[in-house]
């Protein structure tokens, strides 16, 4: 990934997101594919989330046009649907997927991580869900994959307060499985798939789908309870907020 | 036990170095965004670096109002 500021997910993104899905999918099936690492070429991080300037400016345009509620909504909708899509292929990939992580991993950045099989974070890697500040949750299926992989206690933590998690502290909960030096994660995601890609496919494909279960109920609520917070008036004000914000801090809750 | 005056030059030596700035020019009650020149991205890093040092986990809520390095000094000394 390399879209500045710190690859954002917008539609142009999304659609890049679709057709890796598609690709890894063909790839799969094909054989020709059996490990995948994302990661981002950007100093900054590994990836800040939804693009929330985007998102604002098209909802403000929408209503400008005289576009009514329910049929935002129903837009809001359809973006949701779309990358949980994308998200649930990732996580259903039937290869070994690897996130290299380091900078900047939050929101929908953060989500996108919990996708992948493993994660091997670098040392200034800081993971966070801050959608709470924005009168929101996280809406693209992360809330069931952390469930999926810490306990209860770290998942209020990081939702309730927003706060970022380092890796080693990731890492000591779980969440992180390779904790490498600042600058390595890549190079030692390489070898984590190098390492996959010497198994058979079919066991791998099988072994997958017997220890990565897709919380589907879970993932269709939260779905859910996204687009319901979405229609509040606070929702609107606090991207307005954060779209016209001079503050030299945006990455500190 | 360390005085909240040691860390806060434990403090200022780490962020001279990971920034490359003169030790001697960091001061206590210096705004260290200013004093280093760092955006939030940065911040983020230099918290990192805090707890890999102090061996502690800051909550970065904890941080807002907090602008000198006595002030992080304090934050620190209540997760150590």
């Amino acid at each position: 990934m390399a879209r500045a500021p710190v690859n954002e997910i917008g539609t142009t993104t999304l659609a890049e997101l679709e057709a890796l899905v598609a690709a890894l999918r063909d790839g799969a099936d094909a054989g020709t594919v059996r490990a995948m690492i994302l990661h981002s070429a950007l100093d900054s991080g590994f990836c800040a989330g939804a693009d929330l300037r985007e998102l604002y400016h098209g909802v403000v345009a929408r209503r400008g046009d005289g576009v009514d509620e329910a049929a935002i909504a129903a837009e809001v909708r359809s973006f949701i649907d779309r990358i949980h899509a994308v998200m649930d292929g990732i996580d259903q990939a039937p290869v070994t997927t690897i996130a290299a992580t380091h900078g900047v991993v939050f929101g929908g950045g953060f989500e996108l991580a919990l996708t992948c099989d493993l994660i091997v974070a670098d040392k200034s890697t800081r993971f966070a869900f801050p959608e709470l500040r924005l009168g929101l949750v996280p809406g693209f299926g992360g809330i069931p994959r952390l469930e999926r992989e810490v306990g209860n206690a770290v998942v209020r933590d990081l939702l309730l307060t927003g706060r970022t998690l380092s890796a080693t502290r990731a890492h000591e909960l779980g969440l992180v499985s390779q904790l490498v030096a600042r600058g390595e994660a890549l190079h030692v995601a390489r070898h984590v798939a190098r390492q996959a890609c010497r198994f058979d496919g079919a066991t791998t494909r099988a072994a997958k789908a017997f220890i990565k279960p897709l919380p589907r109920a879970r993932l269709d609520r939260e779905k859910d309870l996204f687009c319901e917070l979405f229609a509040s008036p606070v929702v609107t004000e606090a991207l307005r907020r954060f779209t016209e914000s001079q503050d030299a801090r945006p990455y500190l809750p | 036990m360390q005085t909240p005056a040691d860390l806060t030059t434990r403090l200022m030596t780490l962020a001279s170095q990971r920034f490359d700035r003169p030790l001697a020019e960091l001061h206590a009650d210096d705004d260290f965004f200013h004093a280093l020149g760092i955006d939030s991205l940065q911040a983020l890093d230099l918290l990192t670096r805090v707890e890999e040092e102090f061996d502690v986990e800051v909550p970065d809520y904890e941080l807002q109002g907090v602008n000198t390095f006595a002030g992080l000094a304090d934050v620190i000394a209540r997760r150590l």
